[in-house]
């Protein structure tokens, strides 16, 4: 993995030579289509049914969040990371409300740390039952959509409890949270822990040794770690290709390193695999919310922040562990309550560009299986 | 002056109405004929719709969803709104479509797949015809309908349709061979043992059954069974239906062949499927299962078990009767159910009545083949949509694999493994 960060050995730039000199056909996959995840557009050029390759177009769903950065102060900005990656908004939060914190130079109270950790966690479960969900139903399995969605709804409704809202939450504010957790919040986390743990294995049961299953997910989309590193893929994917690498654990924030948790990683690198370590993944955000409910410190939930943030001068890059991979924001401070500039690095979008190199000479309904197993969401693509 | 002209036609139609034993086509009676393939034709449309019905509901209920629940009482109606709303719906043909084609296409499919019913046997005489090559109308008919197909996916002069209709192809016959080698092995049980006659005719078929006293399913354990399994697959595989939907693999391929069609035209592709479902699920039953015979026909032999048994029809009706009646009781008392909550009793009464017009002994001794058969193809399309609920789908070169590498060879051995156990016991062990 020494010279890992050249991407010669990858030579996306040379197409495949159709078989026999047979006609390319080219397809224009989307943007409307159901099983692209949103708008994402896909140009496959095909020999028959084996792809030779691909190109996304992107952007169908750009609404300018860095743009509109520059032009709201620090919190107003605030909720418009919600609808970057709607289905994770409140890791999206938390991402943000830390690289503030960070360029302010304070730390949210012991407590908030808590309950962040609680509800990013149970989002990091909501997104990964989407992922399953919709995975599932790409790949022709359709009953586990509705398994998920029923469950994901028990998440929803503790944030809807808790603030009001169940998908663009809103729910941390910069220097700590706005609200104090609702009366019996503890309860109804631990009631969801007790309900959801036999619900995995629910899904496990249709899915995981269901042979059909196998054999369209195995071997599919591999992608090795070295080439993983070099496009800068991060998250399950890139677990899945046997990094052990979780930010949670190597650069702890939050208060991550108060919990007890593994990596789940995997081997191949193939879509199994990548089910696999999502689905072990939900097991550990179980444990870590166990941990976290259990642990809840009183005391205040807001750190010591002015009425009107103004940051000194200055930049900063943070980054945290969303359910899809590495969720960075780069912040540039002018002194003004402004920020200067506000840049994303979306994890969907990185992870986009292995899309190409994973469909190679596969097959077409493996494109519908890796779009899947990637995990985008397209609002975090475009933003 | 109307009296005599009366008094003619009843003479008419009585003189056609003892058709001695045979099926009006093979009796060539052709007032019969027709009033068969009417009710065939009206059956099959009602089983459609309620196959709709039914696999929304069932379906949901698999997915802890109540499914279809406005219009009629626990969405009874549906299937009708639904057909309504096809009927009304503009009739899109594309601009660069071949238009002669385009039109044909859904056509072609239907009527391959409402063919295959003139031989399906409902029972002894209870059906429109009987061809001495039975099966091989059968399996030559609805192999047509691949035709329909590609002509769709040709004519809609679009990717989607034509990779979907590529698909379809290659994987019908490709199953379809493996599905002739499993309907060979059957057919070849028909002539052994001394009181089988060898035949291909759908009506001989189950008579051979009957005659050697088991169903085909369990002749020659397990060669019976593998060869049921076989066609089992094959058959799931040759309706395009899940876990083999490649053809309109709707993730993949939007809607496949019939991406382009709307309308009444999607209706017809729609009607096709269901009916072909039902048409290869006949043979099925037909082959292995016994056709129309009821459980245990020599084994429960006498008066006794036979009042018994045409109890059967009455007793289903009157069950799907209660179950109208306890959900008649749960509904909410709420003003706004009131039309719901009289509809759902009123199709209570309707089954109710039928149940009891069942248990009427000369109607009850005529229809208990019919209800034996029909029982037996639901249960092939509760397996169909229990599939749907449960797998996800192959993959192209899966499936070609499993057509040609296992589903073939294994056919292939099954057949030369009936044919040598049949000699042997008919050379050596009954001299």
């Amino acid at each position: 993995m020494t010279d890992s960060n050249t991407l010669s050995h990858l030579d996306l730039e040379t197409p495949e030579k159709p078989f026999l000199d047979a006609n390319e056909l080219v397809i224009n996959m989307g943007p409307q289509h159901p099983a692209t995840h949103g708008v994402l557009r896909v140009i496959l050029r095909l020999d028959g049914e084996k792809v030779l390759g691909l190109e996304c177009v992107i952007g169908y769903l750009h609404r300018g969040v860095e743009k509109i950065g520059e032009h709201r102060t620090y919190t107003m900005f605030n909720p418009y990371v919600d609808r970057m990656d709607y289905v994770a908004a409140v890791s999206n939060g938390l991402g943000y409300c830390e690289t503030v914190e960070k360029l302010l130079n304070v730390e949210a109270p012991p407590r908030a740390q808590h309950v962040r950790v609680i509800l990013t966690e149970l989002n990091r479960i909501a997104s990964h039952q989407l992922w399953l969900g919709t995975h599932a139903l790409d790949i022709g399995a359709i009953t586990p959509l509705f398994y998920t969605f029923r469950d994901r709804e028990e998440i929803l409704k503790i944030y809807e409890k808790y603030c009001g809202a169940r998908l663009t939450t809103h729910a941390f504010r910069i220097g700590g949270l706005q609200y104090e957790t609702y009366t019996g919040f503890e309860k109804e986390v631990q009631n969801f822990l007790t309900f959801f743990r036999p619900k995995i294995d629910e899904y496990e049961e249709l899915l995981t040794t269901n042979r059909i299953w196998v054999e369209r997910t195995r071997n599919v989309g591999t992608i090795s770690a070295q080439d993983c590193i070099a496009l800068g893929v991060t998250g399950p994917v890139l677990r899945a290709s046997g990094v052990k690498w979780d930010l949670r654990k190597a650069q702890p924030y939050a208060n991550y390193k108060n919990f007890d948790f593994e990596i789940p990683t995997g081997q191949n690198g193939d879509t199994y695999d990548r089910y696999l370590v999502r689905m072990a993944e939900m097991r550990q955000s179980v444990r870590i919310i166990e941990q976290a409910v259990e642990a809840l410190p009183e005391g205040p939930i807001m750190a010591k922040v002015p009425k009107v943030i103004k940051p000194p001068v200055g930049e900063v890059y943070h980054s945290i562990e969303a359910p899809k991979g590495e969720l960075g924001y780069f912040i540039v401070s002018d002194g003004s309550t402004q920020p200067y500039r506000v840049r994303v690095r979306p994890p969907s979008f990185v992870n986009l560009q292995a899309l190409d190199l994973m469909c190679r000479g596969q097959l077409v309904a493996d494109v519908i299986a890796v779009i899947g197993t990637l995990d985008i969401v397209l609002g975090e693509v475009d933003r | 002056m109307g009296g005599p002209v009366i008094a003619q036609v009843i003479q008419y139609i009585q003189s056609y109405l003892d058709t001695r034993g045979l099926t009006p086509g093979a009796a060539g009676n052709m007032f019969w004929v027709l009033v068969y393939i009417m009710l065939v034709f009206a059956g099959l449309s009602v089983a459609v719709i309620a196959m709709n019905w039914l696999e929304r509901k069932i379906l949901a209920h698999m997915q802890v969803r109540l499914g279809p629940m406005r219009v009629g009482p626990h969405g009874l109606l549906q299937p009708i709104a639904d057909a309504i709303k096809l009927l009304l719906k503009e009739d899109i043909m594309p601009a660069e479509a071949d238009g002669l084609l385009f039109w044909i296409a859904p056509f072609v499919v239907v009527l391959a797949a409402f063919t295959v019913f003139v031989v399906v046997p409902f029972g002894p005489t209870h059906a429109i015809t009987d061809m001495n090559i039975g099966i091989l109308f059968m399996l030559g008919v609805s192999s047509l309908s691949v035709l329909g197909i590609v002509m769709a996916g040709w004519a809609s002069n679009s990717h989607y349709p034509l990779i979907g209709a590529l698909r379809s192809s290659a994987q019908m016959v490709s199953y379809e061979v493996a599905m002739g080698l499993a309907v060979v092995s059957a057919i070849l049980m028909t002539s052994l043992n001394a009181e089988g006659t060898g035949t291909l005719s759908m009506i001989g078929i189950v008579q051979a059954q009957l005659a050697q006293g088991e169903w085909f399913i369990f002749k020659f354990f397990p060669l019976g069974l593998i060869a049921f399994f076989i066609f089992a697959v094959a058959m799931v595989a040759e309706t395009n239906r899940a876990p083999f939907d490649l053809a309109e693999a709707e993730s993949e391929l939007t809607a496949g062949f019939h991406t382009e069609y709307s309308g009444f035209r999607w209706s017809l592709f729609f009607l096709a499927e269901y009916s072909a479902m039902i048409a290869v699920s006949s043979i099925a039953v037909t082959l292995w299962l016994g056709g129309w015979l009821r459980p245990f026909p020599n084994f429960l032999s006498g008066t006794t078990w036979d009042l018994v048994f045409s109890l059967f029809p009455g007793v289903t009706f009157l069950f799907l009767a209660a179950i109208c009646f306890y959900n008649t009781v749960r509904m909410p008392k709420h003003p706004l159910f009131r039309i719901q909550t009289i509809g759902l009793a009123g199709f209570g009464v309707v089954l109710g009545l039928i149940g009891l017009v069942l248990f009427v002994p000369a109607v009850s001794t005529r229809v208990q083949d019919i209800f034996w058969f029909t029982a037996k193809v639901a249960g092939f399309m509760y397996l169909y949509i229990w599939y749907r609920g449960t797998f996800p789908r192959y993959r192209f070169d899966q499936l070609m694999q499993m057509g040609w590498k296992v589903l073939l060879p294994l056919g292939l051995g099954v057949l030369i493994l009936t044919a040598s156990v049949a000699l042997l016991q008919d050379k050596i062990w009954h001299p």
